[in-house]
């Protein structure tokens, strides 16, 4: 790199690692990340070594205060609220992730076209971006949520399996998130397109699909891993928010969002039933942020303002 | 100034009506149509006199020809009815609309002051702890779901403390005393939500502000901190953040629809909640074609806000 570094070259990525290391911010978001997945994961471990069951609803034990079997108390089906929250946060985190995912692979796709091609492929594109941010965001995730997939061609057999309501979350999520990433593609990607080495390689002869998975998209990369990493809280947000309204998330499946469902009603006589979902959706969510501005931090350190 | 209005308008008009053939677009494959639900209303109607009905309400045409019809009347004044209501859309949509505006208004305002104070503050103690603890709030304002805010200030202030109504609409007759019990509740959470972003925004305008040569001059000449930030620094570094409120204006909207159910405060967002929920199609258009129009509304707002607070902006031209 430098040629004030003797040593040995050092490469770009292992440098990001060592500034992140030094945040301790974005490393305590890492961590706490990293441990609600495992944990969340674990569900099933979790619910045979305790005990107890977050899916079997048992009615004796309706509102349960936490004891030595429901650590967390039982739910007003007589769920065990600890096994449920991890169900649930099976469910949130995947969300969160795959939404955000997808949002990337389309922000991409858009942001690199428009940015390579440029002229009027450009502006149709940026304008059609432009028009999505001023949409009025949530009730049009309600429509979508609401919308009949029949009149869209799909069978009945898979409308009603569980998992067209998970993967209908997921692709209305999608269209939440992906502006912004198209938006940073496509300036990394004007930048990009005037470097010698894009020259050299459209001198060669190269075409614009090799020159932008080769030489562009690999060069614009450190954006979309802080953007995504940023959406991803915002997908779990909106995911807690529709699940919240009843359009989310159904029954019998769980997230942290369809958890609070009935919270107004339960906050009279169970509150803490209440705070427990939205407690961890916060803490996600913050440490998903830590993470994101340090990451933000290290793959650009002029952009560091704090 | 009148040109610049009159090509923003124009682009607005043509936004808003590709917009609206998207959301009818879109409302049209919710489930059923009006006649599904007017058949189950009426068991005896035969399937032939249903499909009469189909095509004198002209439901069974393509979908241009049916965006047109609609366009053609809502042109002409005629929006339709709305079928839980039973009264003209725009009669139930108007005093939900000035109630949502009661409330994102109080909520904007006093978020904009609020984030700009706290930016201030911690732009001008950078690295102290009180720009640490506002960097804290701002972090939780952005990631915590702000439905759930709601709820845990309901069962706190009503709740516990039953200091205020958890939720519910004052009549326009009742005094300020009652519009504000119930309008505390429902702003603050609005607000918690909002100032996260606005907070950092301002923060970082500041800071950019802050290290420019004119406010060094300003200090070399001996201003006080308070008279420099008042009259140098603080008109510089609102524009970005109007830009970040006008253009957020949607996602106050979007808040204000989750608050609005949670505080049963009847405006927009119950009402499109409602009307979505209730298979509504015209109440849910129309609701969602205001809200849309609205958010354009903003965006040209900002933009003369700009040439107000920064007059080397010129408007119409372009932007530097």
């Amino acid at each position: 790199m430098s040629a004030a570094a003797p040593e040995r070259a050092v490469s770009v990525w292992r440098l990001r690692w060592r500034r992140l290391a030094r945040d301790p911010a974005a490393l305590l978001g890492l961590a706490v990340l990293l441990t609600l997945v495992a944990i969340c994961y674990a569900a099933p471990l979790v619910e045979r070594a305790i005990g107890v069951s977050g899916i079997d609803s048992d009615l004796f034990s309706r509102f349960a205060p936490p004891d030595a079997t429901h650590w967390l108390g039982a739910d007003d089906a007589g769920r065990d609220e600890l096994a449920r929250l991890l169900w649930g946060g099976q469910i949130s985190l995947s969300i969160g992730l795959l939404g955000a995912l997808g949002a990337s692979v389309i922000g991409t796709v858009i942001g690199a076209i428009a940015g390579y091609a440029r002229g009027k492929t450009d502006m149709v594109l940026m304008r059609i971006t432009d028009g999505f941010i001023s949409l009025p965001v949530l009730p049009l995730l309600i429509i979508l949520a609401a919308l009949d997939l029949k009149k869209l061609g799909f069978s009945d057999a898979f409308i009603r399996s569980g998992a067209a309501g998970y993967w209908r979350i997921v692709v209305i999520l999608t269209l939440l998130g992906w502006t912004g990433v198209a938006r940073l593609v496509r300036a990394s990607t004007l930048a990009l397109a005037e470097r010698e080495f894009v020259l050299a390689a459209r001198a060669q002869g190269a075409s614009a699909f090799w020159i932008l998975t080769v030489h562009i998209l690999p060069n614009a990369v450190s954006p979309v891993i802080v953007s995504t990493t940023l959406a991803m809280g915002r997908v779990i947000l909106a995911e807690s928010a529709l699940s919240f309204l009843g359009v989310g998330i159904q029954p019998p499946q769980t997230s942290w969002g369809s958890m609070l469902t009935n919270a107004q009603e339960l906050i009279g006589n169970a509150p803490e039933l209440a705070v427990y979902p939205g407690l961890l959706i916060l803490v996600t969510v913050i440490a998903i942020n830590f993470l994101g501005d340090g990451l933000q931090a290290a793959f650009d350190p002029r952009s560091d303002s704090r | 100034m009148l040109r610049f209005l009159a090509t923003r308008t124009l682009g607005a008009a043509i936004t808003l009506a590709v917009k609206s053939f998207i959301i009818f677009s879109l409302i049209g494959l919710m489930p059923g149509d009006p006649l599904d639900l007017l058949s189950q209303a009426n068991p005896e109607a035969t399937p032939e006199q249903i499909a009469t009905l189909r095509s004198i309400y002209g439901v069974d045409q393509p979908l241009g020809d049916r965006y047109w019809n609609w366009l053609t009347a809502a042109l002409h004044g005629d929006l339709g009815y709305s079928r839980i209501q039973h009264r003209p859309v725009l009669e139930v949509i108007i005093p939900a609309l000035g109630n949502t505006l009661i409330l994102t208004g109080i909520a904007f305002v006093v978020s904009v002051i609020v984030a700009v104070f706290l930016g201030t503050i911690a732009a001008t103690h950078k690295g102290g702890w009180t720009d640490r603890l506002i960097n804290l709030l701002a972090y939780a304002g952005i990631s915590v779901p702000s439905f759930w805010l709601g709820l845990i200030l309901i069962y706190l202030f009503a709740v516990k403390l039953g200091w205020m109504p958890a939720g519910g609409m004052p009549h326009a007759e009742d005094g300020p005393r009652i519009w504000i019990n119930h309008l505390t509740l429902p702003v603050l959470a609005l607000v918690m939500v909002e100032i996260g972003g606005l907070t950092r925004y301002a923060r970082a305008a500041m800071l950019e502000v802050l290290g420019q040569d004119y406010i060094r001059t300003a200090r070399a000449k001996g201003l006080t901190q308070g008279r420099l930030l008042l009259r140098h620094a603080l008109r510089n570094s609102l524009i970005p953040v109007v830009t970040i409120v006008a253009f957020g204006f949607g996602h106050l909207f979007s808040g204000a629809l989750i608050i609005e159910n949670i505080f049963a405060w009847r405006g927009m967002g119950r009402l499109i909640l409602e009307a979505i929920m209730g298979n509504d199609y015209n109440l849910a258009l129309v609701c969602l074609l205001i809200t849309t129009a609205m958010i354009l509304l903003a965006n040209i707002l900002a933009d003369l806000a700009y040439t107000w607070l920064d007059p080397r902006i010129t408007l119409g031209g372009r932007r530097r």
